[in-house]
C-alpha cells in the first residue's frame, strides 16, 4: 500500500470516528475533541521537527507548552496601572542588576584564564549580582501582590486581543530555547532528554511560584477569547434566523406553542457548535500553515542536511556542516512550535492553570504522538496527534463501559467492582504505555514511516 | 553561659532542619540513583521507568501491610511495612524481569541504539503507572505505624533544657540505618562474590566479559534483581518517612538521575554521593536561616529578611542547577563514572 493511500485512509479513518462520536455521544463532544486534536498535531509537529528531523530528544515538551501558556495570559489581561506605578523603578533597577550580573560573568568567563581564580571570581560576580537584584526585586514583588490580591496582584498583561498571543508564545518559547540551546545542546542524547526534562519541571515551578507574573497557583481565569461568547450568540438577530432556518423541517412539525421552546433549546446547542467550529476554523488554519512549512523545509535542501545531520553525525560535520549550530535551530524552531501550540490550548481552555500541566499528560503523551504516528514523517505526526487524542479521551468511557459489562455478574455494592469502575480510567495510561511499546517493536517506523526518497525516483 | 547555650541551639536548629532531614532523604535518593546507575552501567540506558518501579514496589508493599495490618500483626514499636516488604520486593523482581523478558531483551539482542531503550522504557513507564493508578489509585496514602518518633522535639527540650527541640522520626532512623546495611551488601557483593565481579566486568568491558565467559542473560538478571529490591526498599522508606503518591514518585525521577549523574554515572558510590549532595543542596537552599543567626549574632546585627535564598518550591530546580554545573564542568561526575 503506498505511503499517500495509506494517509488518506487513515485520515479517514478519524473522520469516521469523528462523526460516530458526534452521532452516538453529541457533535458538541466530538468537536471538542477534534479541536485538541488539532492543538496535539501541532504540538506534534513540534517535538516531529527535533525528533523527526535532528533527532534530539526534548523531554520538556510540558515547559514550552507552559510558556506559551504563559504568554496568553501576558498578550491578552490588561495591564494593571497600580501595581506597574508601584514597582516599575524597582523592576527596571533590578532587571539592569540581573542583566549586568550575566553579562559580567559572561565576560569574566572568557577573559580570565581558566582555574580557581576564575571561578572564584565568578561565584563572587554571580552572588553578589543576585543579592543586589533581590535587594530591588524583593520589594517591588511585595508591592505587585499587594495590590489586590485576591483579584490581581499581578503585572497583567498588554492588553491585546489573545489571538497575538499565538505568535507571541512561539518568541518566548523560541527565546527560552536559545538559553537552554546552548547550554544543553553540546549534550549526548540520555543527558539532553534528562536536560529537557529537568528544564520543564523549573519553568513550571517559576510559573507556580512567581505571583507577580501570572499570579502563580491562584491561577488567572476569564481570559478573552478570538471567537464570540455563546451567551452573545443567543440574542443575536442573524444567528437565530440561520438557526431557525437550518432547523426548519424539524420547527414545522411542532405546533405553535412548542416551537419557541424548541428553537430557544436549537438556539443554545447551535452558539456552542457554533463557537466550537470558530475555534476550529482557526486552529485548523494555524496546523495547515505550519504543516506546509514543514513539509517545503523537510524536502528543501536543509531537510536534507537535517536527516544527514541526524543519520551521522560525524560525516555531516566533515562535510562542512554546523552540526551545533544546525542543532540550536532545529531546537529553537521546534520549542517555537510547541509554545504556539500551548498558547493556543490555553485560549481554548480559557484559563491559566499552572498546576494542571503534567509531564504524563503533556511531555511524553505527545511523545506517544509522535512514535506511533511516525517519526520523521510530517503527516504521521499530524495523524498521531488526532489517533492518540481520540483514543485518550475515548479510553475514558470505553474503559469504564467495559469495566461494568465485564463486571456485570457482580453485585451492584461489590467492593470489587465499585474500585474497578472508579479506577478504570487510570488503564488508559497502561493502554498508552502498550500501544507505545507495540509500535515500537512491531512497526518502529510508525504508522505513517519516513519517506526515504532514493536518487532517481 | 548565654553565648554557649546560644551557640548550641543553632546547632540544634541546623541539626533538626537539614541535617536529619537531609541524611534521610539523601539516603532515600542514593538507593534510587544506585537502581539507576546499576541499569545504566549494565544495560546502559537511562531508565525513565525508575520513578514507577519504584511506585509499583512501594505500592505492593503497602497492600500487604494493610493486610498484616488488619490480621493484627504488627511490630511494635517498628512500622509494619518492614515485614511486608519481602512481598513487595518479590512482586517488584517479578515485574522487572517479566519487562525485561517482553520489552528490553528484543532490543538487547538486536543491538538497538540507547535512545530507543530509552523510549522504551517511556512505555514501560506508562504501563506501570497506570498499574499503580488503577491499583491503589492517585491519591495519597499514609501506612505508617507503630511508634513515631526516636526522639521527640519535647523530650529533647525537657532533656536538655534548651529552647530549640531536637526531633529524629522513626522513619529517618530506619531509613539511616537500612541504607548503610543495604550499601555495604551492596558493595560486598559487587566486590567479592563471583556474580558481582561478573557484573563489573561486563560494565567494564562487554565484549572482554563475554569473551572470558560471563553468561550476559545472568548478569542482565541479577542486576534487575538488584534494582528492584534498591527500588521497592526506597521506595517504601520514602513513603514512610513522607507519604505514598504515585505523582509524587515520577517526579522523584529527577532528583536521582541529578544523583546518579552528579556522583559519576555507572559509578555505585558515586550514586551515594551525589545522593547525598542533591539531597544537602536541596535541603540547604530552601532553608530560611534567620533564627539561626539570630542565636549566633548580636541583637544589634539580627537580620531583618527570612534568610532564605530559595522558596521551598524551587527544590526541583536546585538539583537540575547542579546537575547542569557538574555536566558543563566536569561530565563525568564528581567522582569518575562512564561518560555517555
Amino acid at each position: 500500500m503506498s505511503n499517500t493511500l495509506k494517509t488518506q485512509l487513515a485520515f479517514a479513518v478519524i473522520a469516521l470516528l469523528l462523526v460516530i462520536i458526534g452521532l452516538v455521544q453529541s457533535w458538541n463532544v466530538s468537536l471538542g475533541i477534534l479541536n485538541l486534536c488539532l492543538i496535539s498535531a501541532v504540538m506534534a509537529l513540534g517535538v516531529n521537527m527535533q525528533w523527526g528531523y535532528a533527532g534530539l530528544l526534548n523531554v520538556g515538551v510540558m515547559g514550552f507548552a507552559a510558556l506559551g501558556g504563559m504568554s496568553a495570559v501576558l498578550v491578552s489581561q490588561a495591564p494593571i496601572a497600580e501595581a506597574w506605578q508601584a514597582s516599575w523603578v524597582r523592576m527596571l533597577i533590578a532587571a539592569l542588576c540581573f542583566a549586568a550580573t550575566i553579562a559580567v560573568s559572561i565576560v569574566c568567563y572568557r577573559k580570565l584564564a581558566a582555574g580557581r581564580n576564575r571561578n572564584l571570581a565568578l561565584a563572587l560576580v554571580i552572588i553578589g549580582g543576585l543579592a543586589l537584584t533581590r535587594f530591588f526585586f524583593d520589594p517591588a514583588v511585595t508591592a505587585i501582590e499587594s495590590i489586590e490580591p485576591a483579584k490581581t496582584g499581578f503585572l497583567g498583561g498588554m492588553g491585546l486581543p489573545i489571538i497575538f498571543s499565538w505568535g507571541f508564545g512561539g518568541i518566548v518559547a523560541a527565546g527560552i530555547a536559545w538559553c537552554i540551546g546552548k547550554v544543553a545542546l553540546g549534550l549526548r542524547a540520555d543527558y539532553l532528554a534528562i536536560a529537557t526534562l529537568g528544564i520543564s519541571e523549573i519553568i513550571l515551578a517559576v510559573l507556580k511560584n512567581e505571583d507577580w507574573l501570572t499570579r502563580g497557583v491562584k491561577n488567572v481565569t476569564g481570559l478573552s477569547r478570538p471567537v464570540p461568547y455563546e451567551i452573545d450568540l443567543q440574542t443575536t438577530t442573524w444567528f437565530i434566523d440561520f438557526i431557525r432556518w437550518w432547523h426548519s423541517g424539524a420547527l414545522v412539525v411542532l405546533n405553535e406553542a412548542e416551537q419557541p421552546a424548541a428553537l430557544k433549546q436549537f438556539v443554545i446547542d447551535g452558539s456552542s457548535i457554533f463557537v466550537k467550529l470558530c475555534y476550529t476554523g482557526l486552529f485548523a488554519g494555524v496546523l495547515v500553515v505550519i504543516l506546509l512549512l514543514s513539509v517545503k523545509a523537510l524536502n528543501s535542501p536543509w531537510g536534507r542536511m537535517m536527516r544527514a545531520i541526524r543519520d551521522n553525525e560525524i560525516a555531516a560535520g566533515a562535510m562542512g556542516k554546523d552540526v551545533t549550530r544546525r542543532h540550536l535551530q532545529i531546537f529553537i524552531i521546534g520549542s517555537a512550535v510547541i509554545g504556539v501550540a500551548g498558547a493556543m490550548l490555553t485560549t481554548l481552555d480559557g484559563q491559566f492553570t499552572p498546576t494542571s500541566y503534567q509531564p504524563l499528560r503533556f511531555t511524553f503523551l505527545i511523545w506517544v504522538m509522535v512514535i506511533v504516528g511516525g517519526s520523521g514523517n510530517n503527516m504521521g505526526s499530524v495523524l498521531g496527534g488526532f489517533l492518540i487524542w481520540l483514543v485518550w479521551i475515548e479510553a475514558e468511557p470505553i474503559g469504564v463501559w467495559l469495566m461494568a459489562f465485564g463486571t456485570g455478574w457482580l453485585d451492584e455494592s461489590n467492593a470489587i467492582r465499585i474500585h474497578l469502575i472508579e479506577n478504570a480510567q487510570h488503564m488508559r495510561l497502561f493502554f498508552m504505555g502498550l500501544v507505545l511499546l507495540l509500535v515500537l517493536r512491531f512497526s518502529p517506523g510508525g504508522i505513517l514511516p519516513e519517506v526515504v526518497r532514493k536518487q532517481g525516483s | 553561659m548565654e553565648a554557649i547555650t546560644d551557640f548550641v541551639s543553632a546547632i540544634v536548629l541546623l541539626l533538626n532542619f537539614i541535617v536529619v532531614p537531609g541524611l534521610s532523604y539523601g539516603s532515600q535518593l542514593a538507593l534510587g540513583a544506585l537502581g539507576i546507575t546499576l541499569v545504566f552501567g549494565i544495560l546502559r540506558f537511562a531508565n525513565f521507568a525508575h520513578g514507577d518501579t519504584m511506585a509499583f514496589g512501594t505500592m505492593m508493599t503497602i497492600l500487604v501491610t494493610w493486610w498484616l495490618q488488619s490480621k493484627g500483626v504488627n511490630l511494635g514499636p517498628l512500622p509494619t511495612a518492614l515485614l511486608a516488604l519481602p512481598a513487595g520486593i518479590a512482586a517488584t523482581i517479578l515485574l522487572l524481569v517479566v519487562t525485561d523478558k517482553t520489552v528490553y531483551r528484543y532490543y538487547r539482542h538486536s543491538k538497538a541504539v540507547p535512545v530507543t531503550f530509552m523510549i522504551a522504557s517511556m512505555g514501560v513507564m506508562f504501563m506501570t503507572n497506570g498499574i499503580v493508578r488503577f491499583v491503589i489509585g492517585p491519591n495519597d496514602q499514609r501506612f505508617l505505624d507503630g511508634e513515631r518518633f526516636i526522639v521527640s522535639a519535647r523530650n529533647f527540650k525537657s532533656m536538655t533544657g534548651l529552647s530549640e527541640g531536637l526531633s529524629i522520626k522513626v522513619s529517618q532512623g530506619l531509613t539511616i540505618v537500612v541504607a548503610i546495611i543495604l550499601v555495604a551488601l551492596l558493595f560486598w557483593f559487587l566486590q567479592k562474590t563471583r556474580t558481582g565481579k561478573a557484573m563489573r566486568a561486563y560494565s567494564d568491558n562487554e565484549d572482554l566479559a563475554l569473551l572470558s565467559g560471563v553468561d550476559p542473560d545472568r548478569v542482565v538478571l541479577v542486576t534487575w534483581i538488584i534494582t528492584a529490591i534498591l527500588a521497592t526498599i526506597a521506595g517504601t522508606l520514602y513513603g514512610l518517612d513522607k507519604s505514598f503518591k504515585p505523582f509524587t514518585y515520577l517526579q522523584l525521577l529527577l532528583p536521582m538521575f541529578a544523583a546518579a549523574i552528579v556522583g559519576g554515572i555507572g559509578n555505585p558510590i558515586g550514586a551515594i554521593v551525589g545522593g547525598y549532595v542533591i539531597a544537602f543542596s536541596e535541603v540547604m537552599v530552601t532553608y530560611a536561616y534567620k533564627k539561626v543567626f539570630v542565636y549566633l549574632l548580636p541583637q544589634s546585627l539580627e537580620p531583618q529578611g527570612l534568610l532564605q535564598l530559595l522558596s521551598t518550591d524551587y527544590k526541583f530546580a536546585v538539583s537540575f542547577v547542579i546537575l547542569v554545573l557538574v555536566l558543563l564542568v566536569r561530565p563525568t561526575g564528581i567522582l569518575k563514572g562512564k561518560v555517555l
